[in-house]
């Protein structure tokens, strides 16, 4: 015990760098994502044809193990001299996050009650009042556990990133591995851990504020 | 003023939801849409919308062809009422109610009193429900909200696709007599769809009774029933339509015509019924009661007379039946 305290007195400041690189490795992922997956879910519920394409090739993707996923980046990225490090590890993780997001927009918008759509249509509504008032709010819940899938997801996945060099709490796990050492392997472990319950927690708490009362308890009844 | 003229509506060649239908619902006037399930009732009504396309034929809206006015502008000035779940659950129920005036851009203080003035009509307090979203009321209280909404920027004509549907019995008699008196102040043109008889009975001016989406019989509630013009329409209201009608006639009717009994005062425990009562809620007075009188009273709640089981078939057989029997020589 005293040993693994001595530790961490000498590597806390360094965990805790790996965790904000990590952090902000998935953040910037995720935002991406959001910006694609988003208005896409939501273009797909309009096209019954590419929503079909579009969600089968977001699903092969997820099924793509991580460590191929990052392997085939390297040599396409290397054509632009960016072939390790940060960047093919971001294009990875935003491709890894399209599919909960994509996905989740396109059934929850899909799902909104049809006899409510018609009374929106009913009433005079617009197809933008009628997307922005009846529909994203009906279906921010779904999307919302679309983005804690995706961040979470994320978070895992972007250990794996530290084989390509783009830093993060992986760097802590694969110098332990190589290095035989444990008090390494096992705060990396319990870093991302910890930031994953941390990240999913916050978007909990978000999702909450932005959610009235009107559909908090709509989907408390789902 | 709602005018079809020879609509039809295919969905494909085979299915032909509504062939030709020709009638007009008059300024300020309740026209209900009568039918078996199917019938086309809904896509009728959704048709004056334009929530469906016409295949064949117009409708014209106080004056003006449907398909020469814009869809959204249209839909604004049209009251539109759905079955249930019409409310929309992330909105408050004064966010709900003034959701067209918001779309026509009325200033705050004009959605403010038209809300408050709304509620009163509803008979819910404004302060108390305004904030609260639609779970947070029962039943009875969301369709009167609904009914509400769609008449929240005044509409001229009002389409409200069964209404009522999804309420108990004695709720559904409540609301629809507050709807009445809701009615008799606005005066919109409104259509109806029902597949309860005694709601189109009760409710209508006029009666569209359909079958397989073509008109069976376009008619007043009374004339239907003593003069069903075929035998689908007679089938269809049933051997007790001369009971369903007796609906339609009031103990004033009758003091009117044959007169009231005496107040036999030798029977104890009689029950009293008000003079505008409808014939037919009497009669299951008289039916579930001891005593074979029922007091009459006027509003001031003065005994006027008695009436009985004898009366009521009395009336019924001068009344009722002597027009039935002429529709049937005709
Ligand atoms: N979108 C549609 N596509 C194809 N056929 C339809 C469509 N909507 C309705 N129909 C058909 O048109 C006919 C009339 O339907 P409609 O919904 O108008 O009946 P309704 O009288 O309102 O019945 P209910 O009392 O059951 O509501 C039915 O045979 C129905 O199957
Ligand atoms: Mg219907």
């Amino acid at each position: 015990m005293e040993r693994w305290l001595n530790f961490l007195e000498v590597n806390a400041s360094r965990i805790l760098e790996l965790t904000v690189d990590h952090a902000i490795l998935v953040t910037l992922a995720i935002v991406v994502a959001l910006a694609i997956g988003i208005p896409l879910g939501i273009y797909l519920t309009t096209n019954e044809y590419l929503a079909g394409v579009v969600l089968q090739v977001a699903s092969i993707t997820l099924t793509i193990p991580s460590i191929a996923l990052f392997g085939v980046m390297i040599p396409i990225f290397s054509l632009i001299g960016q072939g390790i490090g940060f960047l093919p590890a971001f294009v990875a993780l935003v491709l890894y996050a399209q599919l909960p997001i994509i996905r989740n927009t396109y059934t929850a918008i899909k799902n909104v009650n049809p006899e409510m759509r018609d009374a929106a249509i009913g009433m005079g509504m617009k197809t933008h009042q009628r997307l922005w008032r009846v529909e994203i709010p009906n279906a921010l819940p779904v999307i919302m556990a679309g983005i804690r899938t995706a961040v979470v997801l994320n978070i895992g996945i972007a250990v794996i990133a530290a084989y390509i060099g783009a830093g993060g709490l992986g760097v802590l796990i694969t110098q332990g591995i190589s290095r035989g050492d444990n008090y390494l392997i096992i705060s990396g472990s319990i870093a991302v851990a910890i930031l994953a319950i941390i990240a999913d927690a916050f978007l909990l708490m978000i999702q909450k504020f932005f959610t009235n009362k009107g559909y908090s308890q709509v989907t408390a009844e789902r | 003023m709602i005018s079809f003229k020879h609509v039809t509506k295919a969905y494909n060649e085979e299915n032909i939801a509504v062939n030709d239908v020709d009638f007009t619902v008059e300024q300020g006037k309740i026209v209900v849409l009568l039918g078996p399930s199917g019938c086309g009732k809904t896509t009728l009504l959704r048709m004056v919308n334009r929530l469906e396309s016409i295949t064949d034929g117009e409708i014209i809206i106080n004056g003006e062809n449907s398909m020469d006015l814009d869809a959204i502008e249209l839909r604004r000035k049209i009251g539109y009422v759905i079955q249930s779940n019409g409310l929309f659950p992330n909105m408050t129920i004064e966010e709900n109610v003034m959701l067209v005036p918001d779309l026509l851009g009325w200033s705050k203080k004009e959605k403010r009193e038209r809300f408050t003035y709304l509620m009163k009509l509803s008979g819910l307090d404004p302060e108390e429900y305004g904030k609260r979203f639609p779970y947070q009321l029962s039943g009875g209280q969301q369709q009167r909200i609904g009914v509400v909404r769609a008449l929240a920027a005044d509409p001229p004509v009002m389409l409200m696709d069964e209404p009522f549907g999804a309420l108990d019995p004695i709720i559904r008699e409540k609301i629809q007599d507050e709807f009445l008196q809701i009615q008799r102040e606005v005066k919109k043109t409104i259509l109806f769809v029902s597949h309860d008889i005694d709601e189109a009975i009760k409710m209508a001016d006029k009666i569209v009774l359909l079958r397989d989406g073509e008109i069976m019989q376009f008619d007043t509630p009374s004339e239907m029933l003593a003069h069903p013009k075929n035998e689908f329409v007679s089938q269809f209201f049933g051997k007790d339509r001369a009971i369903k009608s007796l609906s339609l006639h009031t103990v004033k009717d009758l003091q009117g015509i044959i007169g009231l009994g005496e107040v036999d005062d030798s029977i104890q425990d009689t029950k009293t019924i008000n003079v505008h009562q409808d014939l037919r809620n009497t009669l299951s007075m008289l039916m579930n009661q001891e005593a074979d009188q029922v007091i009459v009273t006027d509003d001031e709640g003065e005994r006027i007379g008695s009436i009985t089981i004898d009366l009521v078939q009395k009336y019924l057989h001068f009344e009722i039946k002597g027009k039935l029997s002429v529709s049937q020589e005709g």
